[in-house]
């Protein structure tokens, strides 16, 4: 970890609501690089959509810190304008994101007319609308949100993310409900954008054959915080957490994992369990290991923290030696 | 990072685009005004009452108002050829009250509206849209108005102020916006949570932009839909204020005719002719509005409309 062009320490989002404070995102602290792409995984509600909007400064952060080229994220107007034209991000519901009363073309131009980007502006929509696949664009522009596909929503979105041509994109399950032509063409631009323009992307996804794809690294998550991150090869290969090895070992890519379905009630943020919050699902609690290994006491007793298991990767199990 | 965006050229054109668009939604709200054809009828009146009251030195001399003017006419005439609605106890003619009559009414109605919904509905943005201490110290000033007895406040007003069309403005609105205010205050409080919202935030958007091009497109259809319902109200203020004598004195608005009818003896005197035309009129204005007002309300209100917003 070192000088990237996010660093997250210790970032922690809370919401009050009618059953309490909701922790959802508890202590996590991440790096990504000019470059690369981050895949976030983690199953649904564990926290995944607010650490992002955190990046941008849409979820005040209750603690810790977010640098985006070593400049501070806070509430600050000035701060937050200059921040998002260099952060973008890809909205998960594009249904909600676009303005209905807006056209695709006023959606898309929208961050161009806000930043005043240089150029043309009908040539840099069309620009952005048929690198975002959908072409040609002169057949979108007049259209509204609510007369396209799902699918063709979220294009739009993309669309008009990457119109801005930001340093760091933000994309929430980007390819979730688009067809296997078209995911493919989307992750062939992600891999373009960071290849040959040197992005970095957070890739959302509760899809782990999905990260094997694009990521260069993966970090998984569980109830607001980071329990395994590394390499993408290195954490598929050699997952360390026995959370990573469930997801894996449910990806239909990866046959030689023996399926393993997670127990227990789904996490709840506002009831963190103590000592490792997954203890109360853990296979290596419900088999015995932990006990056969003398850690269950610290499983459910002792919080744990990322402990580096080789180069650049780090996991947060009691049980892995 | 200079072609992210790969270059392209388009013959797209969003100016000409926007124009087709207003045009084609401008089209299709007169072909749904036109289905309702209480609405047509409640339109023709109105459009006759405002060339009426446009018209009104065209179509009676202003000296017909005038009492001296009218020393040598007949008092308390019956309705005749000269004089259709008849005369007063001052033998001036009760049409020409009756057609300068509809300027004021329909003057104050609309102006009083119009000053009605600008402060309800910049109260109501406003709070809704920021929130915190800007909200609670706003909807705390709208419940006070909101309290406040409508008559009490008018005639200390009016009292206070002197007594012109200006004023009488002036009291309708400062009596009636609270009301506008609360209700664009909750439809922001629902767009305001909407995810295009987010965006546009993540797109770097300032507050004023999120309003002007988020916000109050989504709370426009429904301050324009206030806007019909709340001109017959202005309407019957105005008319009670005058017929209270809190009206402009030199001003012959339908409400004042009604002031002084009652004051005359009409009601007693059974000069039917002297009181009739003023009430009527503001009835059938009223009435009027109301049905443009209801369709214009059913076209543009999402909240009415099914899968709208
Ligand atoms: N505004 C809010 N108020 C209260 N709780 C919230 C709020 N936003 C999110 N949460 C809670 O925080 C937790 C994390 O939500 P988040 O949307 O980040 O999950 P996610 O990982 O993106 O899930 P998914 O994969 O379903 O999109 C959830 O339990 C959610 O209920
Ligand atoms: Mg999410």
């Amino acid at each position: 970890m070192g000088d990237g062009l996010l660093e997250m320490r210790d970032v922690s989002v809370t919401f009050s609501s009618r059953r309490g404070t909701v922790r959802a995102v508890d202590g996590v602290s991440l790096d990504v690089r000019a470059g690369e792409v981050l895949a976030l995984v983690g199953e649904s509600g564990c926290g995944k959509t607010t650490l992002i909007r955190a990046i941008l400064g849409l979820e005040p952060l209750t603690d810790g810190s977010i640098l985006v080229e070593g400049k501070p994220v806070n509430q600050r107007q000035r701060t937050l304008r200059d921040l998002r034209r260099r952060v973008q991000m890809v909205f998960q519901d594009p249904t909600g994101a676009l303005n209905p009363r807006h056209s695709i073309y006023d959606a898309v131009a929208e961050g161009i007319r806000i930043h005043g980007v240089a150029g043309n502006e009908p040539d840099l929509v069309a620009g952005a609308l048929s690198r975002a696949g959908l072409r040609p664009p002169e057949n979108y522009m007049p259209r509204f949100p609510h007369e396209v596909s799902g699918g063709q929503r979220q294009r739009v979105l993309i669309a008009g993310a990457i119109a801005l041509e930001p340093q760091l994109l933000l994309a929430d399950e980007p390819v979730a409900s688009l067809d296997a032509s078209i995911r493919g063409e989307i992750l062939a631009l992600l891999r373009d954008l960071v290849d040959q323009h040197g992005l970095g992307i957070i890739a959302v996804t509760h899809d782990l054959g999905l990260a094997w794809n694009i990521a260069d690294r993966i970090a998984v998550m569980y109830l607001g915080r980071i329990v395994e991150v590394g390499e993408a090869e290195e954490v598929l290969a050699n997952p360390q957490h026995p959370y990573t090895k469930a997801l894996l070992s449910v990806v239909p890519e990866m046959e030689r994992l023996e399926q393993q379905i997670l127990t227990g009630e789904t996490p709840d943020p506002s009831r963190i369990p103590a000592g490792c919050r997954f203890h109360p699902r853990c296979p290596l609690v419900a088999s015995g290991e932990a006990e056969r290994l003398g850690v269950l006491g610290k499983c459910t007793g002792v919080d744990v923290e990322l402990v580096q298991r080789g180069a650049g990767h780090w996991s947060a199990c009691h049980a892995v030696p | 990072m200079s072609d992210v965006v790969k270059t392209q050229t388009t013959t797209f054109s969003p100016r000409s685009f926007r124009w087709q668009r207003r045009r084609a939604a401008t089209v299709d709200f007169w072909s749904r005004f036109r289905g309702d054809r209480l609405a047509l009828f409640g339109l023709a009146v109105l459009l006759t009452f405002i060339v009426m009251a446009i018209g009104a030195p065209w179509i009676s001399p202003k000296e017909g108002l005038s009492a001296v003017d009218s020393i040598d006419n007949p008092t308390w005439a019956t309705p005749r050829f000269d004089y259709p609605f008849g005369t007063d106890n001052l033998g001036r003619s009760v049409a020409a009250q009756f057609v300068w009559g509809s300027r004021v009414s329909l003057w104050v109605g609309l102006s009083a509206t119009v000053l009605t919904i600008a402060i309800g509905s910049a109260v109501g943005v406003t709070a809704g849209f920021f929130g915190r201490w800007t909200d609670a110290t706003l909807m705390r000033l709208t419940d006070w108005f909101l309290v406040i007895p409508f008559l009490p406040l008018a005639i200390v007003l009016a009292s206070v102020l002197d007594r012109s069309l200006r004023n009488v403005v002036l009291v309708i609105a400062i009596t009636s916006w609270p009301g506008t205010a609360r209700l664009v205050r909750a439809q922001v409080l629902t767009v305001k949570q909407r995810l295009f919202v987010d965006r546009a935030r993540a797109l770097g958007a300032s507050r004023f932009h999120v309003i002007r091009r988020h916000i109050l497109p989504n709370v426009a259809p429904l301050i324009l839909a206030n806007v019909t319902l709340a001109v017959p109200i202005s309407i019957l203020t105005e008319t009670t204020l005058a017929f209270l004598g809190l009206g402009d004195p030199k001003r012959p608005s339908w409400g004042k005719t009604l002031e002084e009818a009652f004051n005359a003896g009409a009601i007693s005197r059974n000069a039917w002719w002297y009181y009739l035309p003023a009430g009527a009129g503001i009835v059938i204005v009223v009435l009027a509005f109301t049905l443009v007002g209801r369709a214009v309300e059913e076209i543009l209100d999402p909240r009415l409309r099914e899968g709208g917003l």
